[in-house]
């Protein structure tokens, strides 16, 4: 195959995906494509998402139609610079639809999910690519390492990315102890110290962007760099309601209301998500963890955490990212932050409805890895 | 962390889990330790399909292998349970429960009620359901509606391993009589199921798929045949909606109408007989609750009016299957009034 031309593969967002099936193609055969360019919509049995582009050239080719099953790793389309001869773009879609067809796609290696002790606390991480430079994703209050499902495969094209589950979240142990900043930022550290990592591009959602500034701050030696996303323990504003009535929450019809509030697109908030959410909070000591981490996030319905002298005292380079729409922590928070990307079309959840937003402003920060 | 694993071994881990947590959790049954004929502790068996294996060891004087005698054992553990233990006892066959009505439906089902609110019975009685394993007319019968009609008792029809793990841990921990119904030939069925103990709220309806067009709302292993018929129907344009209410008694009413509010159309499986079973049930709160909605008769797919037949050919004819469930929502979609 000319080496010119780029395949374009359905992208494995989590774990337990196998296929995918484009609901709309975004791009038309002869566009000129930008990498970060939304190319195609994609639907799995867990998620909807919007894939990005990770080349640039001019998308030759659409291999698979609108509403196909393909695999994971099997190739969609194909994108290559204009002067590529009609003939070779031929010949690589013959191949990739006689790969599509005979189901004949080679296995996409996904995360690698394992588990480190910290402190006699089991934490939960996912781990994709092989690059250098280490980068470690820590979600927000009630949130797991699948959250960053959009945001860690374009990542690790040059990086290795760990997306970690927080104590008392997705497959980590639920004791949080007393569910302080300082415990959670102790958990972060103690993973970097477990898997042997020198030091990290630390990204961080919500709760999570205010542990790894207190990360930071405690180990400024261990932190290359820190990208924040609609983080907590900055401004004066937060959505108590929302974080409440998480907590409380019982059933899936009480659940469901609440999730509106993390997003600006509210048909994101599927049935499947809310389903997952209530597996989770149905586990053993996730009710108690939830409400110790409560009492830390919020000071009656003022935030209970103020981040920023901690920042103030970190030298690496700082990112951060805020939804325009975020209903949970208000973008207004973000002033006295400097400079800030705020994302259109973007709720509390930036990184899953914008993530490209989020992937180039950790590429602002920690170089592009290469 | 959540693995794949069998609607046995989804049981088996939630009753070692609450074992592990609670030591006034017992276990009792017949062939728990090997039974008549067996070489006896040696060889446990863990029941007849080995639900419970591991746990005669593991858990020793806590998992009593019982004579062949239905109204003694499920009588002592009605009566453990309201002493403070919490006694899961298996009760081989639901076809057997006949021996035993007494303890159950005019015992335990009464002593909250009839001490004033002041007694708890916290029992599980676990038991086998269901056609299509060759078992005969005595042995495969789906009679979960004769305890759903009960007042006192609750009714637990697990669908999947996850939802029988989850299930299993809250009637343990529920604190009146559970009638925890396992349909026998779903054993080997296997799904995701978190490693970490878990709780399923009794009375909360899974909505297993979305959809516009119908509501079907399935019981126990029937879930699997709607799922199926539903992948049918939807690559001819029809999007039925599967409900799942996991608990019968009790039921998750709201779920339910909300979702035939929305599709005007109502499809009900059940494997029990015809007559005053979960199908009858449920077609009558929709049709007195949720008339205004409908805009076709509501269909029903059961077994027939008839003992389960031994003949294979005939138990096959029997069970609802997919087919079945696709004709009744052909009826319902292609409905003119």
């Amino acid at each position: 195959m000319n080496d010119a031309i780029r395949k374009v593969v359905m992208p494995k967002w989590g774990l337990s995906m196998a296929t995918g099936k484009i609901t709309e193609w975004i791009a038309a055969e002869g566009d000129e494509i930008a990498s970060g360019d939304e190319l195609a919509d994609i639907d799995t049995d867990k998620i909807a998402g919007s894939l990005e582009s990770a080349d640039e050239g001019v998308l030759r080719r659409i291999v698979a139609n609108v509403g196909e099953d393909v695999p994971v790793g099997g190739t969609i389309a194909l994108i290559a610079p204009a002067d590529v001869p009609e003939s070779d773009i031929d010949e690589a879609a013959r191949l990739a639809r006689e790969e599509l067809d005979s189901g004949a796609v080679e296995e996409v290696a996904g995360p690698v999910t394992g588990t480190v002790e910290v402190e006699g606390r089991t934490l939960a991480y996912a781990t994709l690519g092989d690059g250098e430079e280490h980068v470690v994703l820590v979600h927000g209050y009630g949130g797991d390492k699948n959250s960053w499902l959009f945001v860690q495969e374009p990542l690790s094209e040059h990086r290795t990315v760990h997306a970690l589950d927080l104590p008392g979240h997705g497959e980590s142990v639920k004791d949080v102890g007393d569910g302080s900043l300082d415990t959670l930022a102790g958990a972060v550290l103690g993973f970097l110290e477990a898997k042997g990592i020198a030091r990290a591009h630390l990204v961080g959602h919500s709760l999570g962007g205010a542990v790894v500034t207190a990360a930071a701050a405690r180990e400024p030696g261990r932190v290359a760099s820190l990208t924040l996303v609609a983080p907590a323990g900055f401004g004066s504003e937060i959505n108590a309601e929302y974080l409440r009535g998480f907590a409380s929450a019982s059933s899936r019809r009480e659940l469901k209301p609440h999730l509106t509030a993390l997003f600006a697109d509210s048909s994101q908030v599927t049935r499947q998500l809310a389903d997952d959410l209530m597996k989770y909070k149905r586990l053993d000591g996730v009710d108690k963890a939830l409400n110790t981490l409560l009492g830390t996030l919020l000071d009656g319905d003022r935030p209970g955490i103020d981040a920023a002298p901690l920042l103030s005292t970190v030298e690496v380079p700082v990112a951060v990212v805020w939804g325009r729409a975020d209903a949970v922590l208000p973008p207004a928070n973000a002033s006295g932050l400097g400079e800030v990307a705020f994302v259109d079309d973007a709720g509390h959840m930036v990184h899953m409805e914008q993530p490209g937003a989020v992937v180039s402003a950790v590429g602002r920060v920690a170089g592009d890895g290469g | 962390m959540a693995r794949t694993i069998s609607y046995r071994e989804a049981i088996n881990e939630a009753l070692h889990q609450e074992m592990e947590r609670d030591e006034s959790v017992l276990v009792m049954g017949e062939d728990n330790a090997g039974g008549a004929g067996s070489p006896g502790e040696d060889d446990a068996w863990g029941g007849v399909l080995g639900v419970t294996k591991g746990l005669y060891h593991r858990f020793p004087g806590r998992v009593l292998d019982t004579p062949i005698s239905e109204s003694a054992f499920v009588g002592a553990a009605i009566g453990a349970a309201t002493r403070g233990m919490r006694p899961v006892a298996e009760l081989m066959f639901i076809d057997f429960m006949g021996v035993c009505f007494d303890q159950i439906f005019n015992q335990a089902a009464k002593f909250r009620y009839m001490f004033g609110g002041k007694a708890e019975t916290p029992v599980v009685i676990r038991t086998m359901y269901g056609a299509g394993l060759r078992a005969a007319a005595q042995h495969s019968q789906a009679l979960y509606p004769l305890f759903t009609h009960i007042p006192g008792l609750k009714v637990v029809v697990p669908s999947s391993p996850y939802e029988a793990k989850g299930l299993m841990i809250q009637s343990i921990r529920d604190n009146d009589p559970v009638i925890f119904c396992e349909h026998k030939a779903m054993y080997d069925a296997t799904g995701d199921v978190p490693e970490d103990s878990y709780t399923i709220p009794f009375g909360e309806a899974n909505v297993v798929r979305d959809g516009e067009d119908v509501t079907i709302v399935a019981i126990g292993r029937m879930v699997s045949v709607a799922e199926e018929a539903a992948r049918t129907l939807s690559s001819s344009g029809v999007e039925a909606e599967i409900i799942d209410p996991r608990t019968t008694s009790p039921l998750d009413t709201e779920t339910i109408l909300e979702s035939v509010e929305n599709t005007g159309r109502l499809v009900v499986v059940d494997e029990a007989t015809p007559r005053c079973n979960l199908a009858t049930d449920i077609s009558a709160l929709v049709a007195k609750e949720a008339f205004g909605s409908l805009r076709a008769p509501i269909e029903m797919v059961t077994a027939p009016h008839t003992p389960v037949p031994f003949s294979d050919a005939l138990e096959d004819l029997y069970i609802p299957d997919a087919q079945r469930v696709t004709n009744a929502v052909k009826t319902v979609t292609e409905w003119k009034s």
